[in-house]
């Protein structure tokens, strides 16, 4: 049985047909990559897939359980976290706070453990913030712990947000645009940092990128949305000559 | 000793306030504010809950303040003395020293479900709803008192003075200024305990951005009615123990005007700080009561100090800060304290 698995995703917003007859096999452990034009319905792929939107048709189905229907939180708590293309942290909390919260699935507790203070609650407690330490000091951002996050640079939130969404322990991990806004340097260690997260926590990636630099170097499958259906897939080899990928959206010259 | 910091204020305020009330040290008419700021506290701080902390607008707490008032009165009043609806006293009035808190806690809860009610239709929808869906309730609480008979209309309710003055007869004690206090206190340490946690501290991850909230496994429905629970059965007990001290509510105690005075103390503190709204509180309440001599003039010099306010430091006096923020020291003792 795959991992995750999408079968002819259909969405529409209103009379726009914004993703048709979507399909996706994810084994476990592969780093996948999904691109295409502006407006090609790749972020409305991910929001289906997290629960945001429900989708018009198809089926969406994490170890063979479906997940229509779910509240978004209920499909995280499953094991699918994602980031966002425009960075979306808890600004008026610190890096801290920003990864305890994301374990509200991990909660061991309730309101009455809560109020009355019991050990269930100090060990459900003790555990957020050893996960939330140890993911800091694994990303290199324990200097940054207690720091609120509006104040950061942007590359550093861009690393507070993939730690953020690794603290639920997901079993897959959407990255929406994880290199936007980064400059070179910075990309280069964007690259080294999601493989190195795959290997670690053993996950399933799948990502959305624009700069080709990117998706050609670090994905081993790559999917080519346009119009919302899929043109092409095949490794990065495969994509770089595909006569209609070259059409739609890499144009001539190809890296 | 740092733990047990909050436990020795409460003892301390307990012995110094009620020690000299009981000692008839201080003029009842103090006695009168010093109660009002508690429970103004109450209420600034378990609004400051939904409209700090989470970002919400909710423009309705008189309404669940009347609520915990008109149970927690009837109850007492009903149970302890033959002056109720159920005849004869139920218990002996020598009892309401040790149930007292009991019926308290009775119009909390009630309050708790009021707002539950108000909560789960309210939360489906985002933005400006819930302000509207408040202000209603407000009005309908209050018209609904209005035209009970049972419960005195508009008229209004007593009966409960005769009640905490027999407390005062079997233990002479200041009663009411010691559940005042206690009261204020068990509120503080509920909204502490809750923000503090990572579970409450979700309700800062909605207000930054609900949709990350609930795509990072927060649920952020139940979280805003379990919120807005907690924050009007709080409202629900500053009603009972409001009720208690006067010994007499009537329905144009929990106007839209009691709900605007809330708010003004919650901005006024400062959004998310508990502690601006104690501050908040305790300044207004002495602020209205110095305003007297001036009557109704009282209600234009008041808001235009708020429109300076606004003017000039519009995050209220604490900004989102605690008092511990204030004083890197302070701070520094407590955390170690923490960990």
């Amino acid at each position: 049985m795959p991992l995750f698995q999408i079968q002819e995703l259909t969405h529409y917003f209103g009379g726009l047909r914004a993703v048709h007859k979507f399909n996706l096999t994810l084994r476990g452990g592969e780093l996948m990559g999904l691109i295409g034009p502006n407006g090609a319905g790749k972020t409305t792929v991910f929001n289906l897939a997290c629960g945001v939107y429900q989708p018009t048709q198809g089926d969406i189905r994490l170890n063979g359980t479906s997940l229509l229907g779910l509240y978004p939180h209920q499909v995280s708590g499953l094991g699918i976290a994602r980031t966002f293309q425009n960075i979306r942290l808890w600004y008026n909390m610190t890096v801290l706070e920003n990864l305890n919260v994301a374990q509200h699935c991990h909660l061991g507790y309730g309101l009455s453990d809560l109020f009355l203070k019991t050990k269930t609650y100090r060990e459900g407690e003790g555990d957020i913030h050893r996960v939330s330490q140890d993911m800091l000091e694994m990303l290199g951002l324990r200097d940054v712990a207690n720091e609120v996050t509006k104040n950061l640079p942007y590359g550093i939130q861009r690393r507070v947000e993939i730690g953020r969404a690794l603290t639920m322990k997901p079993r897959v991990l959407l990255l929406d645009e994880p290199a936007a806004g980064l400059n070179s340097a910075e990309v280069v260690e964007l690259m080294r940092l999601i493989q190195w997260i795959q290997k670690e926590f053993q996950l399933t990636v799948w990502l959305i990128e624009h700069q080709m630099k990117v998706v050609m170097n670090i994905c081993t499958w790559i999917q080519v949305l346009d119009f919302g259906a899929t043109i092409a897939e095949g490794t990065p080899d495969d994509i770089r000559q595909n006569k209609r990928v070259i059409d739609a959206y890499l144009g001539e010259e190809v890296h | 000793m740092k733990q047990y910091t909050l436990a020795v204020a409460t003892v301390l305020l307990l012995v110094v306030l009620g020690g000299a009330t009981a000692l008839g040290l201080v003029d009842p008419y103090y006695q009168l504010v010093l109660m009002f700021m508690g429970v103004n506290v109450i209420l600034s701080a378990s609004l400051n809950l939904i409209n700090g902390y989470m970002g919400e607008f909710s423009c309705g707490h008189a309404g669940f303040m009347a609520v915990g008032a008109y149970v927690s009165s009837v109850l007492s009043v009903s149970v302890f003395t033959k002056d109720g609806r159920l005849g004869a006293a139920l218990f002996s009035p020598d009892l309401a020293v040790c149930l007292f808190p009991v019926i308290l806690l009775v119009g909390a809860l009630a309050a708790a479900i009021a707002g539950l009610l108000v909560a789960i239709p309210s939360f489906r929808t985002r933005g400006d709803y819930l302000a509207i869906i408040t202000l209603a309730v407000n009005y309908i609480v209050k018209s609904i008192i209005e035209n009970t008979e049972a419960v005195g209309g508009a008229r209004g309710f007593m009966g409960m003075k005769k009640v905490v003055d027999h407390m005062g007869e079997v233990v002479d004690l200041p009663w009411m200024m010691i559940w005042v206090i206690i009261g204020t206190v068990f509120t503080l340490l509920v909204i502490r305990s809750f923000v503090s946690s990572t579970y409450g501290k979700g309700i800062v991850a909605i207000r930054d951005d609900e949709i990350a909230a609930e795509l990072m496994s927060v649920n952020t429905r139940r979280l805003k009615i379990v919120v807005f629970m907690i924050s009007s059965g709080l409202a629900g007990l500053a009603g009972g123990l409001f009720a208690h001290i006067l010994g007499y509510i009537n329905p144009g105690s929990f106007t839209i005007m009691k709900s605007t005075e809330a708010l003004v103390m919650v901005y006024l503190g400062g959004m998310g700080s508990l502690s601006g709204s104690v501050l908040s509180a305790v300044g207004f309440t002495l602020l209205l009561e110095l305003l007297r001599p001036l009557q109704l003039i009282k209600w234009v010099v008041v808001p235009f100090m708020l429109i300076l306010l606004m003017l000039f430091r519009p995050e209220g006096i604490m900004g989102s800060r605690e008092i511990s923020d204030l004083f890197p020291r302070l701070r520094a003792y407590y955390r170690t304290g923490r960990e």
